[in-house]
């Protein structure tokens, strides 16, 4: 089944590191749908959401690919576990005397953010899921998008669940959980069947 | 106590038991160089090309089953290294690459001789290092060696600015251990893969094992035997596990794939339950992989986790260990017995031998491996180039000794053999036979002058048709006989060996070619032998590019 996974990654927070995942990415052919890199809950890593565009074998490759790489702590996709996912956009949508009002009705629909204003400009910041970014995107169009940045998907998984990389200390443990990690998928879309 | 950053590289090296490395100096690497003397236990071998040292490294990680060690100045000495840590790389040798870099101050700013060699070399090596502190040598060193030794063996590399083997940093010893999180031992598999395997394996009626790589990496050429024992099953090698699995055994049935034997690859093709062990389902050894016996249910023992369902659906993977797997799966395997499957294959291999000797006084290659096997008595160690020769002493060769066959499987580097075979000459006492294209050959044979500096008695045997061959055979067959490029001229290569004060030797003749081997007999020296073949003597059997193992042809006539 081709479709868009979402990965989570916790890397050693190393110069190079963003090269070499990038590097494994242009050299395997695995396109890559965005990546976001930044801080999470543990000092000297960094968590990096990548959502990789392929059917499952290509996604459950990148996986066990991106695993390999000695800075790589964790690697898991949870495109098939409840998550929440968000992106959020910048968009400067042109604006005058004449239709501000308008503009504002669309802000106010998509919940979204008036961060800068200025006589023949705002600034909208939306934030969601990628659907209602598309969606808010698309509505702007009508009055004229000046420029526009979209930061990728960052995610997480709901409930008490945490893709928290391995303990350093037991490196037993953190084999099995990488190999749990990497058996998991659903059920007829393996690469290796299950009977 | 504070040393410079180069002796704490040296200290490491002896600590970790490093006999001899394979180097060329330059610029950068001079202040390594200067504390050389005081090491004089850890023997530098000076290269004539960087490329030639990176090889060498490799074929004596392969012969001692221990991780070479290389070494290159920085810019064009590291980028020289490239083809010979890919090669590395492709086939799993566990190796720590050395490169000198410009001063720090210069990084980045195309300074003479800079080259990015972390960058260059991100996608061919397992892990590599810039270290911008001495400080950081000994723990760095220690996961390099670590890390290329275990799990999936492979290059690593680790680059060192001029002036950080200058800069003095604290030496306390070397360090214990390793603090690697995202790099676990992956070595015991889980039980229930485990059961799931044997299940499998016990349910077989027409099993069949191909052995890789890694039953010689893992050392675990006892416990395949035994489990092809326990389960009555047929065994066939890549062509990189070859001497995984010794050939006098009455379930050996040799190697399968693009230039295997006919019966291996219909065994394979017809098996139900296909088990690869430390291995990666590669195109040359599969074929076309939707045409790969269908049916086949797929046992997938290896290390690497990214090996396993890369290529094929697999119904009963194992991540681990080939050595530690297989004692874990041996229990759980019932005594087999499958006397109508092993009477097929063997039906099948006396109809399609791989018998390829021509008639006459000439010299052929399938010839020539098996009079060498004859007066080696079995029991040389065969390093390889790439092409028409290489597969003659795979099919030809009876390997017995894990270890015992050296060659470049997954990138196929030609001008692997001279210096390859020379770094293995250090792993042991008794010559090296290195199997030489006449192309390869004239790749690398600068090597020869580094061959001659240490006495090393390797035996170069050149097989010289005059054509790349194995390039021929291929415009023969398949591009309508247009030979285009692959008439190679040479020099006349008895002269060009004495030149380099090297024996040389020739043979055009079967005559010949026997009076050679009995007058080198105890030569403690290196000897270039020119056995002059016959020029158009196509490697039989053959799976043509893209074809499936199912389609085998063994003559022109089938193309």
């Amino acid at each position: 089944m081709a479709s868009r996974n979402t990965i989570v990654a916790h890397v050693e927070d190393r110069p190079g590191v963003l090269a070499r995942v990038a590097s494994l990415f242009r050299r395997r052919g695995f396109n890559i749908e965005s990546l976001t890199v930044g801080h999470c809950e543990e000092p000297g890593l960094s968590r990096m959401t990548i959502v990789v565009d392929g059917d499952d074998h290509q996604v459950d490759q990148v996986c066990r690919q991106l695993f390999k790489l000695i800075d790589v702590v964790s690697v898991e996709d949870i495109t098939y576990t409840p998550m929440v996912d968000r992106e959020l956009a910048l968009i400067k949508v042109s604006a005058s005397n004449f239709n501000r009002r308008e503009v504002l009705d669309v802000v106010e629909v998509f919940r979204a953010d008036v961060v800068d204003v200025h006589a023949d400009a705002l600034i909208v910041q939306v934030l969601g899921d990628e659907g209602k970014v598309s969606a808010a995107e698309k509505m702007f169009e009508q009055f004229g998008i000046l420029e526009m940045v979209r930061t990728g998907r960052v995610a997480m998984r709901r409930g008490p669940q945490t893709t928290k990389p391995p303990a350093i200390s037991d490196s037993q443990q953190a084999a099995a959980a990488i190999r749990a990690m990497l058996g998991r998928r659903p059920e007829g879309a393996l690469p290796f069947a299950s009977d | 106590m504070r040393l410079t950053g180069a002796r704490i590289l040296m200290e490491c090296l002896r600590a970790e038991g490093v006999d001899v490395f394979f180097g060329y100096p330059g610029g950068v690497v001079l202040p390594l160089y200067n504390t050389l003397g005081e090491y004089p236990d850890i023997k530098h071998v000076l290269v004539r090309h960087e490329q030639a040292a990176a090889h060498a490294a490799d074929g004596y990680a392969r012969v001692a089953g221990r991780t070479g060690v290389c070494l290159a100045t920085s810019g064009p000495g590291a980028t020289n290294l490239v083809t010979g840590i890919t090669t590395a790389y492709m086939d799993s040798v566990p190796m720590v690459v050395l490169t000198g870099n410009v001063a720090r101050d210069l990084i980045g700013r195309d300074g003479f001789q800079e080259a990015d060699i972390t960058g260059i070399t991100l996608p061919i090596t397992k892990h590599n290092y810039l270290l911008m502190r001495a400080s950081e040598i000994a723990p760095a060193v220690k996961e390099a060696f670590h890390i290329a030794s275990t799990g999936r063996k492979g290059p690593v590399l680790v680059d060192i600015p001029k002036d950080v083997f200058v800069e003095e940093a604290e030496w306390d010893g070397y360090p214990q251990g390793v603090s690697l999180r995202g790099y676990p031992i992956m070595d015991v598999p889980r039980d229930d893969e485990v059961d799931h395997a044997a299940a499998t394996i016990n349910a077989a009626k027409r099993p069949i094992i191909i052995a890789g790589h890694g039953v010689v990496q893992s050392e675990a050429q006892d416990e395949l035997i035994q489990f092809a024992e326990r389960a009555d099953s047929p065994v066939l090698t890549t062509l990189l596990g070859i001497s995984g699995m010794p050939e006098d055994h009455e379930l050996s049935y040799g190697f399968l794939g693009m230039h295997g034997h006919y019966y291996a690859n219909m065994a394979a093709d017809q098996a139900d339950v296909v088990i690869g062990i430390g291995m990666r389902f590669d195109d040359r050894a599969m074929g076309r992989f939707s045409d790969f016996n269908p049916s086949a249910k797929i046992v997938h023992i290896d290390i690497d986790p990214a090996e396993i369902g890369k290529n094929f659906v697999t119904h009963a993977p194992v991540n681990g260990d080939v050595k530690e797997t297989l004692s874990r799966l041996l229990p759980q395997i019932e005594q087999q017995t499958h006397p109508e499957w092993r009477g097929e294959i063997d039906q099948i291999m006396a109809d399609h031998p791989t018998d390829y000797i021509e008639e006459g006084t000439g010299l052929g290659g399938p010839w020539l491996v098996k009079a060498l096997a004859e007066y080696t008595q079995g029991q040389a160690t065969i390093v390889t180039g790439v092409g028409q020769h290489q597969m003659w002493g795979a099919q030809y060769y009876p390997y017995t000794r894990a270890r015992q066959w050296v060659t470049s499987g997954g990138l196929g580097t030609m001008g692997y053999e001279v210096p390859a075979a020379m770094g293995a000459q250090f792993a042991q006492q008794e010559p090296i036979w290195s199997l030489c294209g006449d192309g390869g050959f004239q790749m690398t044979s600068q090597e020869l002058q580094t061959v001659a500096d240490h006495n090393l008695p390797v035996r170069f045997a050149i097989f010289n048709n005059g054509f790349l061959g194995m390039v021929r055979q291929w415009q023969e067959l398949f591009y309508e006989h247009n030979y285009h490029s692959v008439d190679l001229g040479q020099p006349d290569f008895v002269k060009l060996a004495e030149a380099y004060g090297v024996r040389g030797v020739r043979a055009t003749t079967r005559a010949e070619a026997i009076q050679v081997f009995r007058d080198i007999e105890g030569y403690d020296g290196p000897v270039v032998i020119d056995f002059q073949l016959e020029r158009e003597e196509n490697v039989w059997p053959m799976v043509p590019a893209g074809a499936a193992l199912s389609e085998t042809i063994e003559s022109a006539e089938e193309v």
